[in-house]
């Protein structure tokens, strides 16, 4: 490859779209590592301890997005203390050292400071685009400061983040001569917005394409923003909170008649069944639709929708869809690649629900279906080999049985053959989440089959230390394990342990593993950051009382050129 | 800790507790897999009501972090629930209609009984008992039909779990009554 110049070399390394592959060919020689990283302008951190923030703003000092990850997935469960860490602020900071010229930023599960949302306000002149997904730690002060300082935002996207409420004034402070915005998600935010601010925002951004509108938002200033804003493609819709009788009802079915480009919906915080009437008009385009959040909406008026929604690829529902609903997505939804079905009763006050047979309808009547996130009270084996036959190409399957360790209840038997079943007709599967009654069978079958396996959820599952060994010696492209409240000890902890460089992170909580054995794990090998999480009392104090039979309560390792971490609380201890 | 917490099961098990159960114990099942000692600082809002499921076939224990659902998730359908009414209809014998109510206005056990007492005095049989008398259970009890369709005594479990649980509210005569209480 010295025939070709440098910046042929780059060009060719344009084509490359994942970040995955020009990792590969930054190591086939020094050249093309200078050339790559040079060139680079997406970088992607996993784990945001694997590496120090200034490493790799040197690395790629030409970045222009930055995208990374903090906490363990299990952080979404409350298995992560409040304090673990994930800060966002040392990657803001070594980038207004090095790279100012980033103009998106991605954080997930992270925690962001206001301080931090000012410094990216003022430091990064072509700023562009902020997604943070799962995070807290700020206020709607920091929203304000990046309203009030990024000229020419594009981007403003807030899923699912914890914030405080510092009142409405934040979304009166993108300036009159901010006409660029193309993506604005606000739908977490708890507190009322000026809803007159927001309609004039809205209709001096000619290019807005996504808008998600939070609780606060009533229909009356729905109706306003959609009549500015009738090129809208991804809705989220606020309160939905309207009478089909009101005046506001047909006003909005007036304007959704004249919304020809909407494709992607959601929201429906307070949306009763009367008033979904009012998306006739729209469902035949959706290719989205969310209605997770709605509350408990019956399952004929559910049926009532989804008969028009016949393009829909991605559908997320709650479990009051019940089976028939499904039935009726299974004839009605032709294309549809996604499904997630969650429970709408967290404590069991015993509503309407899914069973295995709204999965094996789904799985019969959809034949792109690849990707699923299932809750129900039941599973049985014999389902599960059905669905197994009737869904090969699955890259993601998580199943929930909400019952901990519940068996098939036809025949009383494990899911290990269902689950087996699974992995075996699924090639492709990249994800997977299991749940029931479960042993060492299944991770045998998991470790035999599941070659492309990246990511695997275990919980209240298997016998021994065989299940988890099987998974680590066979599972070639595992890349995050996650285990809790499984017999899984030492032996297993450390019997393959060149594993975890190969892999970005293990978690395991209330499982079997002890102090002496993360100790073994520590020694052997350096460049993983073995932590221990014990949050009972101060670990200062109580590590001189721990020996090494103390089992470990939660334990996570992951590899890391950065050494220990030096920001971690005193319940977190690194071996 | 767990050592003197109530469980239904031999001492030294630590299985999850997949039994029926009707009456609630307050069985913290949520370390019931801690093999070491560490109460999780971490248990959020919805654990502090000690809640424990009573569906058949299996009383759900509340374990931390269980199911694996997203606590913003969680708070978004608590909202929208709190936003709705919980409405039930509350029958007394020998009252010519029903009544009927909305739980999720009540703050706990003592606002209900006032509220009924409210709504229905006028069917007690008038001056022969005070109204103190009537309402301290001398006369009526009050019960409550569950989800499994089971008559049960209103004031035994904690107010957020009762009020996950209730579909229908009677207000019966006490020799009626007791009947239930001596099924303890």
């Amino acid at each position: 490859m010295t025939y070709f110049p440098e910046e042929v070399v780059e060009h060719i390394f344009d084509f490359l779209g994942s970040h995955r592959d020009r990792n590969t060919v930054s190591t086939v020689c020094k050249a093309w590592y200078q050339v790559e990283r040079l060139s680079r302008q997406h970088v992607f951190v996993g784990n945001c301890y694997a590496i120090r923030p200034e490493r790799v703003m040197a690395r790629f000092p030409r970045m222009k997005s930055l995208s990374v990850k903090g906490k363990p997935h299990f952080a979404d469960f409350n298995l992560v203390p409040y304090d673990w860490g994930g800060y966002a602020l040392p990657w803001i900071e070594a980038a207004a050292r090095c790279c100012t010229g980033l103009e998106e930023l991605r954080l997930k599960r992270m925690v962001v400071s206001d301080d931090g949302l000012e410094l990216l306000a003022r430091f990064f002149p072509n700023f562009k685009s902020l997604v943070l997904v799962s995070c807290d730690g700020f206020s709607t002060d920091g929203l304000a400061s990046i309203a009030t300082y990024c000229r020419g935002l594009r981007e403003l996207d807030l899923q699912e983040n914890e914030v405080d409420d510092h009142g409405c004034q934040w979304l009166n402070c993108f300036p009159d001569s901010c006409t660029s915005l193309v993506s604005l998600n606000f739908a977490c935010l708890k507190g009322e917005v000026n809803a007159g601010a927001l309609e004039r925002l809205i209709a001096r951004s000619p290019n807005l394409r996504s808008l998600k509108l939070n609780r606060a938002i009533s229909v009356e200033s729905l109706n306003k923003i959609l009549s500015r804003a009738p090129h809208l493609v991804d809705l989220g819709t606020g309160s939905f909170a309207v009478d089909d009788r009101a005046e506001a009802y047909h006003r909005l079915m007036n304007c959704f008649t004249k919304c020809k480009t909407l494709r992607c919906m959601s929201g429906f915080g307070e949306a009763s069944p009367c008033c979904l009437k009012a998306l006739y008009p729209v469902c035949i385009n959706l290719i989205v639709l969310n209605l997770s959040y709605a509350p408990a909406i019956p399952s004929d008026d559910l049926i009532k929708l989804i008969c028009h929604c016949s393009n829909l690829q991605k559908l997320w529902v709650l479990d009051c869809i019940g089976d028939k609903g499904l039935a009726v997505v299974a004839s009605t939804c032709k294309e549809l690649q996604e499904l997630r079905v969650f429970p709408s009763d967290i404590y069991g006050a015993g509503t309407t629900s899914v069973t295995e047979e709204g999965l094996v309808a789904v799985s019969s009547g959809c034949p792109k279906l690849n990707s699923v996130l299932y809750f129900c009270y039941q599973m049985t084996n014999s389902a599960l080999i059905t669905v197994a036959k009737n869904c090969p190409h699955f890259i993601r399957f998580r199943l929930c049985i909400l019952d901990p360790g519940k068996p098939d209840p036809l025949t009383n038997q494990p899911l290990d053959e269902g689950f087996g079943a699974i992995v075996r007709s699924c090639k492709n599967l990249r994800r997977l989440s299991l749940s029931g009654l479960l042993t060492d069978q299944v991770f045998l079958f998991i470790g035999l089959y599941a070659k492309c396996l990246e990511m695997l959820s275990i919980a209240f599952a298997g016998n021994s230390d065989k299940g988890m060994i099987y998974v680590l010696d066979g599972c070639k492209n595992l890349r995050k394990l996650e285990i809790r409240d499984c017999p899984f000890g030492d032996g297993a902890l450390l019997k393959n342990v060149e594993k975890y460089e190969a892999m970005r992170s293990l978690w395991m909580s209330s499982c079997e593993a002890t102090l002496g054995g993360c100790k073994a794990l520590a020694a052997k090998m350096p460049r993983l950051n073995v932590e221990i999480i014990n949050e009972s009392g101060n670990l200062v104090e109580s590590k001189e009382n721990l020996s090494d039979v103390n089992k470990m309560e939660k334990i996570y390792v992951y590899r890391s050129v950065a050494g220990p971490r030096n920001d971690a609380p005193e319940f977190v201890w690194t071996l | 800790m767990e050592d003197t917490e109530l469980r239904l099961g031999l001492p030294g098990t630590d299985a999850p507790a997949t039994r029926g159960c009707k009456r609630a114990l307050p069985e913290d099942d949520k370390e019931s897999h801690a093999k070491s000692s560490s109460s999780s600082s971490s248990s959020s809002e919805e654990d502090s009501g000690r809640r424990i499921d009573q569906e058949t076939p299996a009383a759900k224990a509340q374990v931390v972090g269980w199911p694996p659902v997203r606590s913003y998730r969680k708070n978004s359908l608590q909202a929208g629930k709190d936003a709705a009414g919980l409405f039930v209809k509350v029958s007394m014998d020998g009252a010519p209609y029903l009544r009927k109510i909305d739980l999720k206005v009540y703050k706990g056990y003592k606002e209900l009984r006032e509220a009924l007492d409210n709504m229905f005095r006028c069917f007690s049989p008038a001056g022969e008992v005070s109204k103190k008398e009537w309402w301290n259970g001398s006369d009526h009890a009050i019960a409550y039909e569950d989800k499994d369709g089971d008559l049960m005594l209103v004031g035994d479990v904690p107010w957020e779990m009762f009020i996950c649980s209730c579909k229908k509210l009677r207000i019966m005569k006490a020799s009626e009554a007791r009947g239930l209480e001596s099924r303890h």
